[in-house]
């Protein structure tokens, strides 16, 4: 479903990634691993179609509609309208806009590019709470401003509730779990778990293995300056929680 | 722009720079020559069938005015205004000789104001409120006028007013901005032309709302229209005003007046949606928007109330205010405006606490965008009577883009220990990182942009009529659409 092959993208004029490649199937969960400055935020951004981000060489390529095609030049919107959803590191605040008002607006954006029937406020108000009971989540704060005096923990729920309303196809997790304590990195991780199925996939970034006892991988890659520079199976991430990195970059 | 008004291409929303309402009407006017002199005076006075002591008020502000110099304080810069080179009257033709009735309005003039969305004739009338619409300098029409008088209330145009209650005028009009309050109030005060007269007598809530439209149609004419507004003892009444004029190359004039009298327990909510031709993105042509509001709390616990979405104009300087005498009584200010292109916006209100107990507040939304200025220039005096007075102030700015600048000029003058005044105030930007996480859900760069202009206006658009908000968000989205690069 996600096929990136030789990639080489920069950032205000310096390059981050040197040469990447990465393939992900549906129904695949992939963990992407590496020490700070490696590219992981980079790989996110560059996937979701951040304006700042330039794709310097290589390929970036998403089923749509059975084909694969290639996204690099795609509006973030299209790209989410496709079914690619970025949960963000710092979600942004949007101040005076309602929760529940902007999830709305969001799935109705969705739900017009593939011409299926938008919801008004009566309509979407149960959709919304069934989701939240799903993933366990306070009902309280879809009346408030989107991000607005949430604390860090409410913030990456509410990232994990916004997935669960647009129901993509491919999801980015980009450092779910910085700032997080172990409850509430438990209730992430369940709400990642219970979207998991058979027809999605998901790639979890992370700096640290802990989050990887709660969100089992497929597979597990390791970035590093750039470049994929090792892919195994779960107990890669084990190996990196006991060792550290030095051992595979040496 | 093409010159006929009937060729519907006209309100083609993909027109140069999204103005829908530049169109211009083709009619035949009753105008006065251009230029400003005492004869332009007595012929707009008699025009109006006037009471001498209209015309002897007009003169006496004319004549203040002569000595008097236009102010420049203000943070923005214009080309003079040459007042001799203005036709101060404009008036579609009339059919007949007799007493105008909506069937009689110039045809043309009906379908422009229906392009508008203001429908004039009694079948096509907008249920929930009554409308009087102004055509340059005069009323063409006002409807429900035979409802609102079962209840007492008068809502008609002004220089009718002056015939059916001209002891009201007399009584009110200039005890709120009298003829020589500012130099744009005193030249209103004399080549005033048309405008709305309300009066709700003692302990009525007017059933719908009172409504005037604004268009400027004529070439080379200033508009000069006139709105007094009384609320009795325990009256309510809500009162919107929306304006809009076609696409000119040169600038217009508009240099109106408002007063509003709240007595004892009254209340009255004043709402304006302003979309006056701002010019082209090169900044020529627009109108310039001098305009005194001001209302007066008079009784104990009235209460005035005006909430302001300033969209369009070259220019604006408007300071709706409200002088709070009595004891008890509210004042409240809510305003967005936003400016664009090479706008220029310096506005907001003064809030002068005399009673005791007056409690005031002020809200102020500011988004700039493109070249364009956009200040908030506010005083709030507590007066030695004013015992425990309150003010709560709040001025929020946001810019869209990097060349665009807001101010804020927040004046306190404080003359009673007992006040209590808070003031907050911010400045943001959109940031392209709130547009990106709103794209990342889906949304287009259009609609993540409407979605953070709105919650920042969210305070100032829930004070307005629902229909009203709607238009306003829509005004919004229409001016911001290519704004954020």
């Amino acid at each position: 479903m996600l096929n990136i092959r030789d990639l080489y993208a920069s950032v205000d004029g310096h390059q981050i990634l040197k040469g990447l490649d990465l393939s992900v199937k549906a129904g695949e969960v992939h963990a992407i691993m590496g020490p700070n400055g490696s590219g992981k935020s980079t790989l996110s951004k560059i996937v979701a179609g951040h304006p700042q981000y330039t794709v310097d060489r290589g390929a970036i390529e998403f089923e749509i509609n059975g084909a694969m095609t290639d996204i690099a030049a795609m509006e973030p919107d299209l790209r989410a309208r496709e079914g690619i959803f970025l949960a963000f590191q710092y979600p942004v605040e949007i101040p005076g806009v309602p929760t529940s008002e902007f999830l709305r607006s969001s799935y109705n954006a969705l739900a017009r590019h593939h011409g299926l029937a938008e919801m008004d406020p009566l309509d979407f108000d149960p959709f919304i709470r069934e989701k939240m009971k799903v993933l366990e989540m306070d009902e309280k704060y879809i009346d408030r401003a989107v991000n607005v005096d949430f604390s860090g923990g409410e913030k990456k729920r509410n990232e994990i509730l916004q997935m669960a309303v647009l129901n993509p196809r491919l999801a980015v997790l980009d450092e779910t779990d910085s700032g997080l304590d172990v409850d509430s990195m438990k209730i992430v991780a369940h709400g990642v778990n219970v979207l998991r199925t058979k027809r999605n996939a998901m790639v979890v970034i992370t700096h640290y293995q802990r989050l990887l006892n709660y969100i089992k991988p497929d597979i597990v890659h390791v970035l590093y300056q750039g470049r994929i520079i090792k892919t195994a199976g779960p107990e890669l991430a084990l190996e990196i929680e006991e060792k550290g990195y030095d051992w595979l970059i040496a | 722009m093409p010159d006929k008004s009937d060729a519907p291409q006209n309100i083609d929303p993909l027109e140069p720079d999204g103005y829908k309402y530049g169109f211009i009407t083709d009619v035949e006017a009753d105008t006065a020559p251009k230029g400003l002199n005492e004869e332009i005076i007595a012929f707009i006075s008699h025009k109006k069938n006037e009471p001498a002591f209209m015309l002897e008020w007009r003169l006496k502000a004319y004549r203040h005015w002569q000595g008097m110099k236009e102010p420049h304080w203000a943070n923005f810069q214009y080309a003079p205004i040459d007042y001799q080179d203005i036709r101060y009257y404009s008036a579609p033709k009339k059919k007949g000789t007799g007493p105008q009735s909506l069937d009689d309005v110039d045809e043309e003039v009906v379908k422009a104001f229906e392009k508008l969305g203001i429908p004039l004739t009694e079948q096509k009338r907008l249920a929930g409120v009554a409308v009087d619409a102004v055509f340059d300098s005069v009323s063409v029409g006002t409807t429900h006028q035979k409802d609102l008088e079962k209840l007492g209330i008068i809502f008609c145009p002004i220089s009718e007013a002056l015939r059916k209650c001209p002891e009201l005028v007399q009584k009110y009009m200039g005890s709120v901005v009298p003829y020589n309050d500012n130099f744009f109030a005193a030249l209103n005060s004399a080549v005033f032309t048309d405008g709305s007269f309300c009066y709700i007598p003692e302990g009525v809530r007017c059933p719908v709302d009172l409504s005037t439209y604004f268009r400027i149609n004529a070439k080379e004419t200033g508009q000069f229209e006139r709105t007094l507004i009384i609320a009795e003892k325990g009256a309510y009444v809500s009162y919107l005003e929306g304006c809009t004029a076609p696409v000119r190359d040169e600038n217009q004039l508009h240099a109106a007046v408002v007063e509003l009298i709240a007595l004892d327990e009254a209340q009255i909510k004043y709402s304006t949606v302003q979309n006056w031709y701002a010019g082209d993105r090169d900044g020529r042509g627009g109108i310039y928007n001098f305009v005194t509001k001001r209302g007066r709390c008079a009784g104990v616990n009235s209460k005035i109330s005006w909430t302001q979405v300033e969209a369009g104009s070259a220019i604006t300087w408007k300071y709706p205010s409200v002088i709070l005498k009595g004891d008890n009584s509210v004042g409240e200010f809510y305003s967005v405006a936003l400016t664009n292109n090479r706008m220029n916006a310096d506005t907001g209100t003064k809030m002068i606490h005399m009673g005791r107990n007056t409690r005031s507040t002020i809200i102020s939304k500011g988004i700039s965008s493109d070249f364009s200025h956009n200040s908030y220039r506010g005083l709030v005096k507590i007066m030695p009577s004013a015992e425990n007075a309150r003010n709560f102030s709040q001025c929020d700015s946001m810019l869209v883009g990097n060349n665009c600048s807001a101010n804020t000029f927040p004046r306190i003058e404080v003359k009673n220990s007992s006040a209590t005044l808070e003031h907050e105030a911010t400045t943001s930007k959109i940031s392209a990182e709130q547009v990106f996480y709103l794209q990342s859900r889906g949304l287009n760069k259009e609609e993540a942009i409407a979605l953070v202009i709105n919650g920042f206006c969210k305070d100032v658009f829930k004070t307005l009529p629902l229909e009203f908000a709607v238009e306003a968000v829509r005004l919004l989205e229409m001016k911001l659409e290519n704004s954020v690069g």
